[in-house]
């Protein structure tokens, strides 16, 4: 067995205290110790964008940080987006309607990277949307759902937020 | 009927609330009590004799629990090889993957030993620590020189290079090309690459000792195949293993084939009594994972000066890499695609599969058809040329029409069954595309844009492909008393939307609430027998089946109903739960009531002298192929300095006949789409003379991102089938097929002023940018 720290971090809401081998890549210890699936590895080398989640807000690959990085941090993952268990997040929503995942392997990347860029974009162009999912890849739709469920959810959002 | 209309309807998907909240269940995601971990020691050498396997070191460390190469297994196999089954007369030798390395490795990444530990971190350190001595041997790299008198052999104690050869040929070919009078030649060399599922594979086994029942999650495409060729390997009941397909992330054809991990992961939890859990990783998928690779055409076409197709004929050597991981099929769909949307009066194709020190070649989306079409597509550009012809026109008078229809080829499927072209309006189908693209107006606005210095193209290609491939997939609907309706197939789910297919073809017959039907597909305990996902076959297939079964309880419900509440047959609807009499909404029995009156009470006899059971099992037997069409038309830029091409406009007009489900099918042809035009431009799976791969990330390989996608504008024409009950044909390799002939096309319509012409794909930006300077040079030495 190797080395082990003792972390505390945020995830989704709830505060985990854990001890974790520090050789761990954030990403495992996520799906295996904390028993958070939803993160998905597609490369474990940071282009596919599958594993990417927030943390403080912003976008980073999950394998490409040791968990020990994450002490003291706040992350959100796939599994902390809905509000709740009856209800989906309007980008979720926008993902379902506009056919945005088909095997849904690259669909909590997709869905974390949109909520940053969403977030600081809130009224995004097509050609915006497609950079912003550039380090992202998806083998089964051709990203044009994808897209297009991106500029909904923009458009959710803003509805949203006038109303 | 009352107002609901679900198959035809644009339903959201069934599959997608799970994933969206991330609690999709993909193998990796199972985590089982006691569960070990496996890493897979490989060969490093495109070929040598292994001398010598120390485990030793490996197993000192702490936390590793076993290490077995084939000598530890070889006495609980009873056949040591994956045999694959297809059966062809054209092979020369057999070439089946052991389960493990044998003394001898034949490509870089095939599996020598499972090391298994507490974790994948211990089971890899292990994995690096295990010592194999190889004596290396010369490497066989490209499949041309595979072939040549006297070449290294991949396999030291096979007779040659030539895993199998065949001639496809039909009409009197010799005589036609003796009198024709223009026969226009090319060498094309063509590649595909990877299937790159965004999940990589990954099995998990676990021996249960009460049922002494073997159980394998696999992120396969066939579970059905999985369990026979284990039962084989293993020596195991038919009921004494259990094949479950969890949710795959992704197939494109790789994952139907049956690997050495899977049978070495079942074998090392038998061995242990513990499960264990391998997941691929993406250097590992690019290794070991089975892929398309080159194909070396040389293809002759003979016209008469109008330009109608008097023959066709050439060669092709195709790289089939070490082992054969499933049978000929690619280079067989290769050739036989080529002629299909046109009459071609005669016809020979002359095949070789090469054995290489490489991966295994198998099918991957599209699965050999966009080499052929391709080949097609480029002789004819390449006859409009010579011949002063529209590229539409030349097409125009040689497509096959509607009212030829269905038009009987001179050529067998694998199978030995005919190709028959079924329906469709292929003709009608190029024209919409071309209208939609504005062909005709594309002359002024090359001419507009070359004075701006800019390079446009427009090109076009026409594919026919054949989907639906049998004999059968199995559906069993069952309704229970608790009123909800149970789907059961053979069929696999990878992310085409099977359980949203499967359930609103059985909504529409069984009252119309998607909400009330569970589809379970995968598992080789619910169905005895299936095929799987591939050849773009389980609509038609499973499909057909489906509607079968579901029109039967239908029946059989109304009868029971109608008994029940005294009222006849055909004054009933199904309605969500409940059959009701038309126009009394009162007048009502649950479905649940209606499968309980069926189910059996001790001593009562059923109503009506009913058989037993809410239950229909149907096997839609397809015999032949039907065939899907459709156009590939786009407009690109070619920035002459780097290379770069940019979509201009990019439109499919398409016909896969009845449509289930638009919003699927759009997803279908769109990322097929992506996955065609990677092939066109970026996608190359590289290895050098010794056959070391030498793209093994995702730095290396390039697969298509989204700023480089463009947006695709659909066309759907819909020509109903008459060889199955719902009129369906297959969509998903649709996307792929024509799309990287018609891209090259309008890449060297682009660059019409510099006169060069294409013959090859992938054609990637360095590659435009070389032959732009060729021949610059050769016009400045003029």
């Amino acid at each position: 067995m190797g080395e082990k720290r003792k972390i505390s971090l945020t995830v989704n809401g709830k505060s985990y205290e854990e001890e974790v081998e520090v050789r761990f890549h954030l990403a495992d210890f996520l799906r295996q110790q904390l028993g958070l699936t939803g993160t998905h590895l597609g490369c474990e080398h940071g282009v596919c964008g599958a594993c990417t989640i927030l943390m403080n807000g912003r976008s980073v690959r999950s394998c490409l940080m040791l968990a020990v990085q994450a002490d003291g941090q706040e992350l959100l993952t796939i599994e902390g987006i809905a509000p709740s268990e009856d209800e989906m997040h309007p980008l979720q929503e926008a993902f379902r309607d506009n056919h945005g995942l088909q095997c849904g392997f690259c669909t909590p990347g997709m869905l974390t990277t949109l909520l940053e860029f969403l977030d600081d974009n809130p009224d995004p162009t097509e050609e915006e949307v497609r950079i912003a999912i550039s380090g992202n890849l998806c083998r089964c739709t051709g990203y044009q759902g994808i897209v297009a469920a991106a500029l909904d959810a923009a458009q959710r959002l803003r509805d949203a937020k006038g109303a | 009927m009352s107002g609901w209309k679900v198959f035809g309807s644009r339903a959201k998907r069934l599959e997608d609330p799970a994933l969206l909240r991330g609690q999709g269940q993909f193998v990796d995601d199972i985590k089982l009590n006691g569960m070990y971990h496996a890493a897979f020691v490989r060969s490093q050498q495109s070929h040598a004799k292994i001398l010598n396997i120390d485990t030793k070191p490996a197993l000192a460390i702490e936390g590793v629990k076993a290490v077995y190469s084939l000598e530890e297994f070889r006495p609980f196999l009873r056949n040591e090889r994956l045999v694959v089954g297809l059966p062809s007369p054209s092979y020369k030798q057999e070439l089946d993957r052991p389960a493990l390395a044998d003394n001898e490795v034949v490509y870089v990444g095939e599996p020598i030993a499972i090391v298994i530990a507490d974790t994948r971190y211990v089971a890899e350190d292990a994995a690096a620590m295990v010592v194999v001595d190889y004596d290396i041997l010369p490497a066989v790299s490209d499949c041309r020189s595979a072939l040549d008198e006297g070449s290294t052999l991949a396999h030291t104690d096979a007779p040659h290079n030539v895993l199998a050869q065949f001639d496809m040929r039909y009409g009197d070919v010799e005589t036609i090309f003796q009198n024709a009078p223009y026969i226009f030649k090319e060498r094309i060399w063509q590649h595909r690459g990877g299937s790159h599922s965004i999940e990589c594979r990954g099995a998990l086994s676990f021996y249960d000792p009460i049922e002494d029942l073997v159980t394998l999650y696999s992120a396969t495409q066939s579970a059905h195949t999985a369990k026979n060729i284990l039962i084989d390997m293993l020596g195991l009941d038919e009921n004494k293993v259990r094949v479950i397909i969890p949710d795959v992330g992704g197939g494109f054809g790789p994952k139907l084939v049956f690997y050495q991990e899977d049978v070495s992961v079942v074998l090392a939890s038998k061995l242990l009594g513990k499960p264990v859990k391998w997941a691929e990783d993406r250097r590992e998928h690019f290794i070991s994972t089975t892929q398309e690779r080159d194909q070396y055409w040389e293809a002759e076409i003979a016209v008469n000066k109008e330009g109608k197709i008097l023959g066709l004929r050439g060669s092709m050597i195709h790289d089939h890499g070490a082992y054969t991981a499933r049978g000929i099929n690619l280079a067989f769909n290769s050739a036989l695609i080529v002629s299909l949307p046109y009459e071609v009066p005669c016809y020979l194709m002359k095949v070789v599969l090469a054995v290489t020190n490489k991966v295994p070649v198998t099918p991957v989306r599209g699965a050999g058809h966009p080499q052929g079409i391709f080949v097609m597509e480029r002789l004819l550009d390449r006859a409009a040329r010579e011949l002063g012809m529209d590229r539409s026109d030349i097409r125009s008078i040689n497509l096959i029409k509607s009212d030829q229809l269905p038009y009987k080829k001179e050529l067998k499927t694998r199978g030995d069954s005919p190709v028959i072209l079924d329906s469709g309006d292929y003709l009608g189908c190029m024209e919409d595309a071309l209208k939609k693209i504005d062909y005709y107006g594309f002359p002024s606005r090359q001419q507009k844009a070359l004075k701006e210095g800019k390079y446009i193209g427009l090109g076009f290609a026409n594919y026919v492909k054949g989907t639906g491939r049998g004999p059968f997939e199995t559906v069993t609907i069952r309704i229970g008393p608790s009123g909800k309706i149970s789907v059961y197939s053979g069929a696999a789910a990878m992310g085409q939307s099977t359980r949203t297919m499967l359930t609103q073809i059985v909504a529409e017959q069984l009252g119309g609430d998607l909400e009330n039907i569970n589809v379970v597909t995968g598992d080789s305990f619910v169905v005895p027998m299936g095929i799987g996902g591939s050849a773009s076959r389980q609509t038609v297939t499973a499909g057909s089946s489906a509607f079968l079964a579901a029109r039967e309880i239908r029946d059989k419900a109304l009868k029971v109903a109608a008994h029940i509440l005294e009222a006849s047959e055909a004054d009933l609807e199904i309605n969500g739960q409940e059959i009701r009499v038309k126009g009394v909404p009162d007048l009502k029995v649950e479905l649940g009531q209606v499968a309980h009156a069926v189910a059996g009470t001790p001593g009562y006899a059923l109503p009506g002298g009913i058989l037993p059971g809410m239950e229909s099992t149907k096997n839609f037997m397809v015999d032949d192929l039907t065939f899907v069409n459709g156009t590939v038309a786009v407009e690109v830029e070619v920035d002459v300095e780097t290379g770069k091409v940019t979509f201009r406009n990019y439109i499919i007009v398409h016909d896969c006949g009845k449509m289930v489900n638009p919003m699927i099918i759009d997803g279908q042809v769109i990322g097929g789409s992506a996955h065609g035009i990677g092939n066109a431009l970026y996608e190359w799976m590289g290895y050098d003379e010794e056959a070391q791969p030498i793209t093994t990330n995702f730095s290396e390989y390039l697969l298509l991102n989204a700023p480089e996608m463009p947006h695709i504008k659909l066309g759907h024409m819909e020509s109903p089938t008459p060889l199955n009950p719902l009129g369906v044909k297959g969509v998903g390799e649709c996307g792929v097929v024509a799309a990287p002939a018609a891209i090259i096309s309008a890449i060297e319509n682009a660059l019409t002023p510099y006169r060069i012409y294409f013959d090859q794909s992938p054609l990637r930006p360095p590659e435009i940018v070389m032959k732009i300077k060729e021949s610059m040079s050769l016009k400045s030495n003029k």
